[in-house]
């Protein structure tokens, strides 16, 4: 069956999803631990598939089958990146779980059943190798986040969840009758074939806007990103995170599952419309981010931009541009989710996320500004931690690409800097002179709990990403091996002077 | 070894950080202190064998960083010559920085973070200098601009600290967007990141072309360029100066090390290692001589009418590295490592001394409220009086000078020497910024030391007389106070050389000699600011060179030979503008008081251009800081909620319910009936897909 001899991706989801079940019969006690247990158990499962995953090995490890009708079936799978992904929602859930530990009163035990539910379905996403399959969970997904933001939301949380729903189902639509359309040409659901498949040139173009349609909208891409400053501001904190930490991640995955391998001629043809909604991302969004007065919004709009970074490495078409955003895609995750909680940690003492209520809560909570300022730094891409090494990489291959999409990504870091610290210095800097953010308490070990495993993951990730990295690599390889030759290469082609004569060979492709 | 002395500093940083007031004041000084000196005592060692030649230059792998394609990339410590100069000139002011700030920091509340921060920026900034590729020296570089960012932000609750530290880290950001994109193209041409690698195969890039920005440009210059424009963010050379004199308002023992000595020196040290590379590219070259000799002249001019003690010193600096830079520029790279290495002594000597003085004077930074200290300061008096002479360069050829002397007059000399249109107008602007250094660092001295005490017009003094009645020495570090903290640069109503309108007199108030643990780095940096150029010039600049720097820079030896025979008059013309400079400081400033008034009376335009700046500030906040503010609201507005929402979901929502009114009749208008018709129409449109 697999190299460990029992359905482990089968159990994967089924212990959440027996959680979800428990939770339902359980009071509210008992189902905010049976579903941190169940978290925990999914996390040390991660674990096992982590060691259990041969670097190197067969490009899909951990396979199952099993035939259910026509050529749909119950199939499951994974390669490095999925691997990745997976262990990113592992290691998010049970921080979710602990950080809604108090925060949430009311309907407890629906609400940990909503999570559990979105962890099994979060977690098909990346295991599933039948189309279908693949898009009943990418769908699916959207239910319990959609009930999280309607029932546990903040005022405004019905608009918010509307908004978020329609937003992202719209763009579905489309893409599942591309999918149809596409198991009829090559006569076969199964993800590893269709990579493999060339479809006919004409039709890509097609093909690729139409799953550009759902992607570009859950990545978000700049103009179909305003559904999420709305859904983060009104989702509970662990909504927020794993909003940002997981879901945001399905579009990038998506590309790089999808778009890429199977549409790689139009993937180089359509650069153009990636590299400008990018580039228009990264200004616009971080211009916005500057002067917003709301701390969620803010992190959420900065969120486009880091998303912004992800679409860039993709359609790089190199290596480095790749493994950069895959570890975007990680980073953010963590920094992200990391950010949201450090807002929640506030928002619970004072109720409210407005910018200006606040102002040197350094003095009375050191611990936390230490914890807000790392993940600030990481945010910014500072060296050293998880941020920079993505950052860097996937700039360093959109310049291959083109150095004009090179020039405004790297605006990125000029602006990301001014947006984040102006955020840390009106927060936690300045005189302690309001009396209620005065009385605020440092982190209890609770709060601790949650951001120093987090703290830890994002040093280790800028510090030796090689962990990371060393699963994705040969999986980034087989994707570049299906666009490389479509790709023409970037503008900054070398050309020898005449006066010396060419000691290295010329590159016209750019890096690689 | 190297790899202790790298890590001992950052060992430190996390034991006092993470144990912070856990292990209270004094363990966690002590700690950092400690593993300073004892990387300094390992550094020294390192130094002297390439002095003698008996030490190689080598590389140690620590840990692979990043594997990505032909992207390999290595944490390693590279030790060479130019590693072994910069690492004793970090080592030994950090070390001397920490022990003054026991004194210096005495009262302060948050100590542990302090010396937590000094020691990781040391950390930060020996990996920067010990790097091997452009990647771990981006993230020293960047290291050293968080340490920068945290120590100006130290006290962070007066409101223009916190400004002056994220326009430090922006700023420099700006030069990092440069840096990165340099890296980024030096990769895509060398296919590689590390720094030897890339020495070598850059000759061979002469004349190449590459694309960048729908243009063709030569592929060298683009690279050399964009590099350097993150060296000119770090080093604050003319554009992006701007965060440096704002970054005094960080504690002075900070000013003195990292404002002073070694992280505003890393663009200098980042042009000389890559020196092989600048020397493809002539154009480069000369670009960073015109940058480097507008900035010194910008900068020195600017000094002159500084009140504030600190910010004279600061624009100094600023100067000194634009010596330095168009030393590089024209090829004269030992020149430029000697004057970093002689400038960091003096510098941190000056830097300290005024810190000595701020201490005495009760946190007053305002030269106008300061005079006749040198009886009551005597010892602060001379240490400042040696780093003046060092700065101003005074000496006697073939006999001794002060440090100053060796290497400013080298890059004065160089640039004479060169013999191209650039080396001219750099040599001009040499000799008129020393001109300049030799006024604005005697009008320091005089206004500061000699004269009658003009004390009682600080707020700072009144509130210590004061206070002496009740609880005696107390904290005034974060007193927000105006006059101090922006000098006269924001107050044109005061006439900064106005001294004789201040109100003379002590108030009764008696300035202290600071205490032990601040004298000592004193006097050994006086030691340093009169002896290292003396000592130290024949292996960087002199006939050693070539076997010291060993190829660890491009060392011209031809070319040095050259600098030391340019005629007598240009060897003399150094020491004439100093002299100079001089007597006219002491004209103005102890014989005929009443000369800076006419002065600027005379020429008020001009003072006010200088007092202002020249208005990079003002420039910058109306055609960038303001412009992206309105337009991140407009967009907000008028883009995100006025445009996409608006006829987007919104759009939709309206027209849905536009819709469900004319169909009323026919649907209930519950949400579940949508998806029941939205399902409908999937059903439909699966099978049209299936079908064909």
């Amino acid at each position: 069956m697999n190299q460990l001899g029992f359905p482990i991706l089968t159990l994967t989801l089924l212990v959440p999803m027996l959680g979800a079940i428990a939770c339902l019969f359980a009071d509210a006690k008992a189902a905010r631990w049976v579903a941190l247990i169940a978290t925990l158990v999914n996390f040390a499962i991660g674990i096992v598939l982590w060691a259990g995953y041969q670097i190197g090995g067969p490009q899909w490890q951990f396979q199952e089958h099993i035939g259910l009708f026509g050529s749909f079936g119950w199939s499951l799978g994974i390669d490095g990146i999925a691997l990745m992904l997976i262990e990113l929602s592992v290691f998010l859930m049970p921080i979710c779980i602990l950080a809604s530990w108090q925060a949430i009163e009311k309907r407890v035990p629906e609400y940990m059943a909503a999570f559990l539910f979105m962890e099994t379905l979060m977690l098909g996403v990346f295991e599933a190798q039948d189309l279908f399959l693949f898009y009943i969970f990418f769908e699916a997904g959207l239910i319990p986040m959609y009930l999280i933001i309607g029932i546990w939301g903040g005022a405004e949380r019905i608009y918010a969840s509307y908004k978020f729903f329609l937003y992202t189902l719209l763009g579905s639509i489309v893409m599942l009758i591309a999918m149809l359309w596409m198991a009829n040409y090559a006569h076969s659901t199964s993800i590893p074939v269709l990579m493999a498949t060339n479809f006919p040139v004409h039709v890509q173009t097609l093909l690729f806007l139409a799953f550009f349609c759902s992607f570009a909208v859950k990545m978000p891409m700049w103009p179909v990103h305003t559904w999420l400053p709305d859904a983060h501001v009104q989702a509970p904190t662990a909504g927020s995170v794993i909003l940002a930490g997981v879901l945001l991640k399905m579009g990038g995955y998506g590309f790089i599952r999808f778009s890429l391998p199977m549409f790689p001629q139009a993937s180089a043809q359509l650069f153009w419309l990636i590299a400008l909604l990018s580039s228009v991302a990264i200004v616009y969004t971080s211009l916005v981010a500057l002067v917003q007065q709301d701390m969620k919004k803010l992190i959420a709009y900065s969120s486009v931009a880091h998303m912004a970074f992800v679409t860039f490495g993709l359609f790089a078409f190199n290596r480095q541009g790749l493994e950069g955003s895959l570890l975007v895609m990680l980073s953010h995750g963590l920094v992200s989710g990391a950010l949201f909680l450090c807002v929640g940690v506030v928002y619970d003492r004072l109720h409210t996320r407005e910018i200006a209520r606040y102002g040197g809560v350094a003095n009375n909570m050191p611990r936390y500004a230490v914890f807000f300022l790392l993940f600030t730094m990481a945010s910014v891409g500072l060296p050293g931690t998880s941020g920079f090494v993505g950052e860097f990489l996937s700039m360093m291959g959109i310049y291959g690409a083109s150095t004009w999409a090179a020039f405004f990504a790297t605006t990125g870091i000029i602006l990301g800097a001014a947006y984040m610290l102006y955020l840390f210095r009106r927060v936690a800097q300045g005189p302690l002179d309001k009396p209620d953010v005065a009385a605020m308490s440092d982190l209890s070990p609770r709060e601790l709990l949650l951001l120093a495993p987090i703290a830890a993951v994002v040093m280790w990730m800028g510090v030796y990403p090689e962990s990371f990295m060393a699963p994705m690599r040969k999986d980034v390889g087989y994707v570049l091996s299906r666009v490389n030759p479509a790709w023409p290469g970037g503008d900054s082609r070398l050309a020898k002077g005449a006066a010396k004569p060419a000691a290295e060979p010329v590159s016209g492709e750019g890096a690689r | 070894m190297i790899t202790l002395l790298v890590f001992l500093p950052l060992l430190a940083a996390a034991i006092a950080g993470l144990g912070n007031r856990a292990i209270g004041n004094v363990p966690a000084k002590l700690v950092t202190t400690a593993c300073l000196f004892a990387s300094c005592a390992l550094a020294w060692p390192i130094f002297v064998g390439f002095l003698t030649g008996d030490s190689e230059a080598h590389v140690i792998k620590v840990l692979s960083f990043i594997t990505s394609g032909d992207l390999q990339v290595d944490w390693a410590l590279r030790v060479d010559a130019l590693t072994a100069v910069m690492l004793v000139v970090i080592t030994s002011v950090s070390a001397l920085v920490h022990l003054y700030s026991w004194g210096y920091m005495a009262e302060d509340p948050s100590q542990p973070r302090f010396f937590s921060y000094l020691s990781l920026f040391t950390f930060a900034m020996l990996m920067l200098v010990t790097s091997d590729n452009l990647i771990q020296m981006f993230f020293g570089w960047e290291g050293v601009g968080l340490a920068s960012y945290l120590l100006i932000g130290f006290w962070y609750e007066k409101p223009s600290a916190q400004a002056a530290a994220i326009k430090a880290f922006v700023v420099n950001r700006v030069g990092d967007f440069g840096f990165s994109l340099g890296i980024f193209g030096t990769f895509l041409v060398f296919h590689t990141v590390s720094i030897p690698a890339i020495l070598a195969a850059a000759p061979g890039m002469a004349g190449s072309t590459i694309g960048f920005l729908g243009g063709r440009v030569d592929t060298m210059t683009l690279l050399c360029l964009l590099l350097f424009i993150g060296a000119m963010g770090k080093s604050a050379q003319l554009g992006l100066h701007t965060w440096l004199p704002d970054a005094m308002e960080g504690p002075t023992p900070v000013s003195a090390l990292i404002h002073a000595a070694t992280m505003v020196t890393a663009g200098v040290f980042m042009v000389c290692r890559l020196s092989p590379m600048f020397q493809v590219s002539p154009t480069a070259l000369t670009v960073v001589t015109y940058v480097g000799a507008a900035t010194c002249l910008f900068a020195a001019t600017v000094g002159t009418v500084q009140t504030d003690i600190k910010r004279v010193i600061a624009y100094s600096t600023c100067s000194q590295l634009g010596y330095m830079f168009f030393a590089a520029g024209v090829g004269a790279y030992g020149a430029a490592m000697f004057h970093l290495f002689t400038h960091a002594f003096f510098k941190a000597l000056l830097f300290l001394g005024a810190g000595s003085v701020i201490h005495a004077m009760h946190h007053e930074q305002d030269m106008r409220f300061y005079g006749g200290l040198r009886k009551s300061i005597p010892l602060t008096f001379w240490a400042m009086m040696a780093g003046t002479l060092a700065i101003t360069g005074v000496g006697i050829e073939d006999l001794f000078g002060f440090a100053g002397f060796y290497s400013k007059d080298a890059i004065i000399e160089a640039a004479y020497a060169r013999g191209t249109t650039a080396g001219g107008i750099a040599f001009a602007v040499g000799v008129t910024a020393a001109l300049l250094t030799s006024f604005y660092s005697w009008r320091l001295i005089f206004l500061t030391f000699f004269g009658k005490p003009r004390w009682a017009g600080s707020e700072h003094i009144q509130h210590a007389v004061h206070d002496a009645h009740g609880h005696g020495h107390d904290d005034h570090a974060h007193d927000h106070h105006d006059v101090a903290a922006e000098g006269a640069g924001s107050e044109p109503s005061h006439d900064a050389h106005g001294v004789d309108e201040v109100k003379h007199g002590t108030l009764g108030y008696h300035p202290h000699e600071s205490p032990l643990t601040m004298l000592i780095p004193l006097i050994v940096l006086t030691i340093g600011a009169i002896f290292a150029g003396f000592i130290f010039a024949t292996p960087f600049i002199g006939a050693g060179g070539s076997a010291f720097w060993h190829h660890s820079l491009a060392f011209d030896h031809e070319f040095m030979e050259a600098v030391e025979h340019v005629p007598m008059w240009v060897k003399l013309s150094a020491s004439i503008v100093m002299i100079t400079g001089f007597v006219i400081a002491l004209w103005a400033y102890i014989l005929d008081t009443s000369v800076p008034r006419r002065f600027v009376a005379t020429f008020n335009g001009l003072y006010q251009f200088l007092l202002h700046k020249w208005y990079f500030d003002e420039l910058y906040d109306l055609i960038f800081v303001r412009p992206a503010f309105a337009l991140g609201r407009f967009l907000r507005k008028r883009g995100d909620q006025g445009t996409i929402d608006r006829f987007g979901p919104n759009g939709m929502a309206a027209l849905v319910q536009m819709g469900s009114v004319a169909s009323r009749k026919l649907q209930s208008g519950y949400v579940y009936t949508y998806a029941l018709v939205m399902l409908l129409g999937l059903v439909a449109a699966a099978t049209w897909a299936m079908a064909i």
